[in-house]
């Protein structure tokens, strides 16, 4: 189940070490909903059960266990806020991520969870290097590919993990004047919901660049819809204003 | 001593009362596994003997119980609430249906729900009826029912937690519901403190049929020693709370049949005709009782495990399907998304959603009672003059109708009479 030593080439492709370091610093607390992960539990809900639709949509699935049978990778895992409900709702769930904190927070609290997760160290590059797991029903790919160092790359080795006929889907931010605003000063800076320097705006991936990396590698892209924010009610929910965090989902032929 | 649990599923409800059976069958109805343990079999609590007393439910709980098909059970024994009266002073001061003297707030539900078969501003049933209708709605969708049970103490597993049995067996699931009631035992063991008070009142509750029809009308008088309510039931009957301070309150309840029918007559007036007093009279005292949380690790407590408030209002069952309502959004809301039902973030969702409201009822039902139960002259005065002014403004009513109504803040589905589903 456990990834073994994890690979110590951080010298990977995708990843700036400086910004490893940022995240693994925080990984402690990934599971304290009071914690400085507060937001991320807050948004948590309203981007599983956008995954949940779409999946059972693309897959004709419905019930208590949506996703019995299929194989998903969550790349960039954390601390398991996404493999861990992705696995209670039925699938076999593979997560790996760069920090060796993420992935050992998130080891011991699946087992505690009473969860079979494979949780591996390392990057998604070095997954499809190692050929292990071969291909997935679905690859999620979620707030991920504003840290790499090249995404237009990076999506494409991501793609080459999903089965024909799986899907994937991306979650990040919008680079827009407005996520400028909200993601980055107002997240960092006058909320401290995260760190700052958490996310640079040159980095930022647009819909458009997104949608563009995985048409060419053959992905047939819906609308993406966005995850926005409800001061009053204090909730995030899915909306159709992309203009700041948003969630694209990617279908691959079945035969290529 | 069992190696394997009785029951292992999503939760286990600790009370089959009436907030925990309706929480029981919503999340069922839903898709989620849920067992409900309680100490009384389920049918012992249908005679009159057991529970004495009517609720009214607020048109949002009535929705509810609709939505999770406990309504079509309870209907034949329900009465429609029309018209709320509320009159400060003596029911016998010339007061006719319709007719209604100085001093009073008339509620009509024609303003905010009209037509014929409009909603009501909320119905009357008597708790066994209620209770009757919960027990056949659980028996016909096949909810797992564990009674009668005495559970001992819960203890949490990693991310299970276990409901054991005074016989050594144990029901387990993500979370448990404490819904055990004002003195729960769950609350207790978790070390939850209550802050609360109790009022020196009582209620007299009876029941009482009358000569001439109520036509849906629901009467609250307030009088020096608290309120006195008037509340339609089926049949040309009504049912009585009769606020006295404790002492008064037992003296009535243990009366003999002529002396409580003269101190009927005097207090209730002659407006329905001749009155006959049915079955046995109970008292219940009044307080107040918060708890401090109403979570703790993989614990959630509803309805009067978490607050027990003055029946001044009649919101207590209605607090308590309000609290059902919340957590069956919250569980499984968390359950389609694969989340730990028991987990911090989900249980804290749902006392954030419930506190406030019970906390603002809790007060405003205290403030209410303080103000009513007072015969200074000036009170009186004030009083007299706020419910006068309510009264001369529409929306001021309608107002007060969708509170009562439970019609506030954020609705949870249910509420709004939506089916769960996964």
């Amino acid at each position: 189940m456990a990834a073994g030593p994890a690979p110590q080439t951080l010298s990977t492709p995708s990843i700036d070490p400086e910004e490893v370091a940022k995240f693994a610093a925080m990984a402690e607390q990934w599971w304290d909903p009071n914690s400085q992960f507060a937001p991320l539990h807050k948004f948590n809900p309203a981007r599983l059960v956008y995954i949940r639709e779409t999946l059972c949509d693309h897959f004709g699935r419905s019930g208590p266990d949506p996703l019995a049978g299929l194989s998903l990778l969550d790349i960039g895992c954390g601390g398991g806020l996404v493999s861990e409900p992705m696995a209670r709702l039925g699938a076999s769930v593979t997560g790996v991520d760069a920090g060796e904190a993420n992935i050992k927070t998130a080891l011991v609290h699946s087992r505690e969870a009473g969860l079979d997760i494979d949780f591996r160290h390392g990057t998604a590059e070095q997954l499809l290097e190692s050929g292990g797991p071969g291909q997935f029903d679905v690859v999620l790919n979620l707030e991920v590919v504003e840290h790499v160092a090249n995404p237009q790359d990076f999506l494409r080795d991501c793609a080459a993990m999903v089965k024909p006929g799986g899907m994937m889907i991306v979650g990040t931010i919008n680079r827009t004047a407005r996520a400028f605003a909200t993601a980055i000063f107002g997240a960092e800076y006058v909320m401290g919901w995260l760190p700052r320097g958490t996310h640079r705006f040159n980095k930022l991936v647009r819909p458009q660049e997104v949608r563009e990396a995985l048409q060419a590698e053959g992905f047939s892209v819906r609308s993406p819809v966005g995850v926005s924010y409800n001061p009053l009610k204090d909730r995030f929910f899915i909306s159709g204003d992309a203009g700041v965090n948003y969630l694209l989902a990617a279908e691959k032929p079945a035969s290529t | 001593m069992s190696t394997e649990a009785k029951f292992s599923g999503d939760s286990v409800i600790v009370g089959g009362g009436m907030a925990g059976l309706s929480l029981a069958i919503a999340l069922h109805k839903a898709g989620l596994r849920v067992a409900v343990v309680d100490a009384a079999p389920l049918d012992s609590a249908m005679t009159s003997e057991f529970d004495g007393r009517a609720s009214a439910l607020a048109y949002t709980s009535w929705r509810m119980l609709d939505s999770i098909g406990v309504a079509e059970h309870l209907a034949p024994h329900a009465q429609r609430i029309e018209d709320i009266l509320v009159v400060d002073g003596r029911p016998n001061d010339g007061l006719r249906p319709g007719g209604p003297g100085r001093d009073s707030l008339h509620f009509d539900r024609r303003e905010i729900h009209s037509g014929e078969d409009g909603e009501p501003l909320g119905w009357m049933a008597e708790n066994r009826w209620t209770r009757v209708a919960l027990a056949r709605t659980a028996e016909a969708c096949g909810l797992s029912v564990f009674a009668p049970a005495k559970v001992d103490s819960m203890s949490r597993q990693g991310a299970r937690a276990r409901v054991h049995l005074d016989d050594g067996s144990w029901l387990e699931g993500a979370v448990v519901i404490a819904c055990d009631g004002k003195f729960s035992r769950l609350r207790e063991q978790a070390g939850i403190r209550t802050t609360g008070r109790e009022y020196g009142q009582k209620a007299l509750v009876a029941t009482v049929a009358h000569a001439l029809p109520h036509e849906g009308v629901a009467y609250e008088f307030f009088m020096p020693a608290g309120p006195f309510a008037i509340l339609p039931l089926p049949d040309n009957r009504s049912s009585l709370v009769w606020t006295e301070k404790a002492a008064a309150a037992d003296a009535l309840r243990d009366m003999g049949p002529a002396g409580f029918q003269e101190a009927l007559e005097a207090r209730f007036g002659d407006f329905l005709g001749a009155l006959t007093p049915e079955g046995p009279r109970w008292t219940y005292p009044l307080g107040l009782k918060m708890s401090e949380r109403f979570i703790d690790d993989r614990l959630a407590l509803v309805g009067d495990a978490a607050r027990a408030i003055h029946p001044i209002a009649g919101q207590g069952f209605n607090l308590g399907l309000r609290d059902a309502a919340a957590l069956a959004d919250c569980l499984v809301e968390a359950k389609r998304a694969g989340l730990d039902l028991g987990s911090p973030a989900v249980l804290e969702g749902y006392e954030r959603w419930r506190k406030g409201d019970s906390a603002l009822l809790g007060i405003g039902t205290d403030f209410f009672n303080l103000l009513f139960s007072n015969d200074h002259a000036s009170v009186r005065a004030m009083r007299g003059f706020g419910l006068g002014l309510v009264d001369k403004i529409a929306p001021a009513r309608r107002f007060f109708m969708r509170q009562a109504g439970g019609e506030t803040g954020d609705l949870p589905g249910l509420l709004k009479g939506e089916a769960l589903s996964l």
